[in-house]
């Protein structure tokens, strides 16, 4: 990648206008909400589990293009899956879909940003039923 | 002197505008409300004191000691001469204003504010004036108040008067410039009502003292607080002002070395001022590094720093207003606002907006500029702030607008 600029290809612009999986579920199994302080990206996730597969999730809040773009992956790629699945779930996982593999340390929050609430959420889902779910929050709070 | 300053001749002295960044661009430096660069003179002073003076002041007989004293002194003096304070005994040296403010919420405001007393801020503070207040009156079951803003960015006066009129109001506290907005906050009107109700007036002077001529003396407020590396001094380094009397009946705010006369086993007393609110060994070399920013400062003019960051804002403002989709912030009127610029673009996020003119060199700042209640009140995350000093020019605001047409190209505006 030549310049940070690159980062603002097509997919990242029209995630941005268009988010996918964009709003809020009533009721659902796990909510978590977080933002980054320095710039004031904030996200809520919401997501239904149902024999423990996320039958759904979306996810509203504010961010740059960078935030609602990863935010928008990582619903896409979270839709369906398995519980077990979702916790195996890697930054590169998120960045690689755009092409952001070396997104500069200053703008790493805002693409990881959703990956943090998602790994808290599912720790305050788990954590009563699963004696591994520390990792998670461990995971959580080491991403950026 | 003043007919011969030139931009030019001033960058010179800034040995950073020298340097490219991100693939060879020129250097376009637009965040001087976070930091100002500084010129060689103060990078020359620091480098100087730590080469030939490097010691601990007031105490030892030696002859570093002594010079290290006299020049950390003499800064004082500069400061004292510079915003015409009367006696440099209420000059006290801290981190920054952050600090100042923290030390009047701690050391006069848990004296004097007491449970139903009102603290009166406004909706454009930095976080550094209003969090030290909500600490204080939560303690001490206070109120925080706040004078909102007009359409313009602009006070609301009249509702001073009413939070005036039930006679609780204990301080108000306020900043003379908005370090997003950039209006020139009305301090001379605001601290004769406070006088004439006998309320306490602290001004947040960051962002004024370094853009315009400051006259303490002729404000009459309380306290006065500011930062030396907004105005091209080293960061680590601001000042606390306070009327003698109040400095005298407040309590230490950090105890320990310097600060004491005699120290017994189980009572100590306290120095004189202002060496009783200056704890534990200062920072030595960028107060003496300050002293050549204002030196700077004095040699160039406040005069021409006013009018300087006035044609240039005017000339932004101008070229900003021409694009389409952008949405600035704050007043039009030149004699009200300083050299910040806060500013939209279309639904470009200004994280998203800073990164892509970064590529073109340009360092401009985006966020909620710690001042997230006024965000709120203007219903947005953040915005995108350019900010100017002595040594922009016009060519570095086309520059900026030539970039912000790139942007607009690569999000299809």
């Amino acid at each position: 990648m030549s310049g940070n600029a690159d980062i603002y290809h097509e997919m990242i612009v029209d995630y941005s206008r268009h988010p996918s999986n964009f709003g809020k579920i009533e009721n659902p199994t796990v909510h978590y909400h977080d933002s980054n302080p320095l710039c004031g990206d904030s996200i809520d996730i919401y997501m239904n589990v149902d024999d423990d597969k996320v039958s759904d999730i979306k996810f509203s809040g504010r961010g740059c293009a960078i935030c609602l773009a990863c935010t928008s992956v990582l619903t896409e790629i979270v839709k369906g899956k398995n519980i077990e699945d979702v916790r195996k779930i890697q930054k590169n996982d998120v960045l690689g879909e755009l092409g952001l593999e070396n997104l500069q340390a200053v703008r790493i929050k805002c693409a990881l940003l959703s990956l943090k609430v998602l790994k808290y959420g599912l720790y305050s889902y788990l954590a009563a039923k699963d004696a591994n779910a520390d990792a998670l929050k461990q995971e959580a709070s080491s991403l950026y | 002197m003043q007919t011969t300053i030139s931009t030019e001749q001033i960058r010179k002295d800034f040995p950073i505008l020298q340097r490219k960044v991100r693939n060879e661009k020129n250097l376009v430096y637009l965040d001087n409300a976070a930091t100002t660069q500084k010129p060689i003179q103060v990078i020359n002073a620091i480098t100087d004191f730590y080469t030939n003076h490097n010691s601990n002041i007031h105490r030892a007989v030696h002859a570093l000691a002594e010079e290290a004293t006299e020049a950390y002194e003499m800064t004082r003096d500069k400061i004292a001469k510079f915003l015409n304070i009367k006696d440099r005994q209420e000059i006290v040296f801290v981190r920054g204003t952050t600090e100042a403010i923290n030390l009047v919420a701690y050391a006069w405001g848990r004296q004097n504010i007491k449970e139903g007393d009102i603290i009166v801020t406004t909706e454009y503070e930095h976080h550094s004036n209003i969090v030290p207040w909500q600490l204080l009156t939560q303690e001490k079951k206070g109120k925080l108040e706040y004078i909102a803003i007009d359409d313009n960015g602009e006070l609301i006066l009249d509702q001073l008067d009413q939070y005036l009129a039930t006679g609780k109001v204990k301080l108000v506290a306020v900043s003379q410039m908005s370090n997003v907005l950039g209006t020139i906050t009305d301090v001379a009107t605001i601290i004769a009502k406070c006088k004439k109700a006998e309320v306490r007036v602290l001004i947040d002077g960051a962002q004024s003292v370094p853009h315009m001529k400051v006259d303490i003396d002729a404000l009459g407020c309380d306290f006065f607080a500011f930062s030396g590396h907004k105005m091209l001094g080293p960061t680590g380094v601001g000042v606390l002002w306070a009327k003698k009397e109040l400095l005298e009946q407040m309590a230490p705010f950090h105890g320990g070395g310097d600060m004491i006369r005699e120290v017994h086993k189980y009572e100590t007393t306290w120095n004189d001022l202002p060496y009783k609110f200056e704890a534990g060994t200062p920072n030595i070399a960028d107060v003496i590094g300050f002293a050549a920013a204002i030196d700077y400062l004095n040699n160039i003019g406040m005069d021409y720093v006013r009018s300087h960051e006035i044609e240039i804002t005017k000339y932004a403002l101008d070229k900003l207003s021409q694009i389409n989709g952008i949405k600035l912030y704050g007043t039009s009127d030149m004699s009200k606002r300083g050299g910040v610029i806060s500013f939209n673009f279309a639904d470009i996020h200004p994280h998203d907006l800073a990164t892509i003119i970064d590529e073109d060199g340009v360092a401009i700042r985006s966020g909620h500029h710690c001042a997230q209640v006024l965000m709120e009140k203007l219903d947005i995350a953040a915005t995108s702030r350019a900010s100017f000093y002595i040594y922009n020019t016009k060519e570095e605001v086309d520059v900026l607008i030539n970039s912000l047409s790139r942007a607009a190209r690569l999000f299809k505006l």
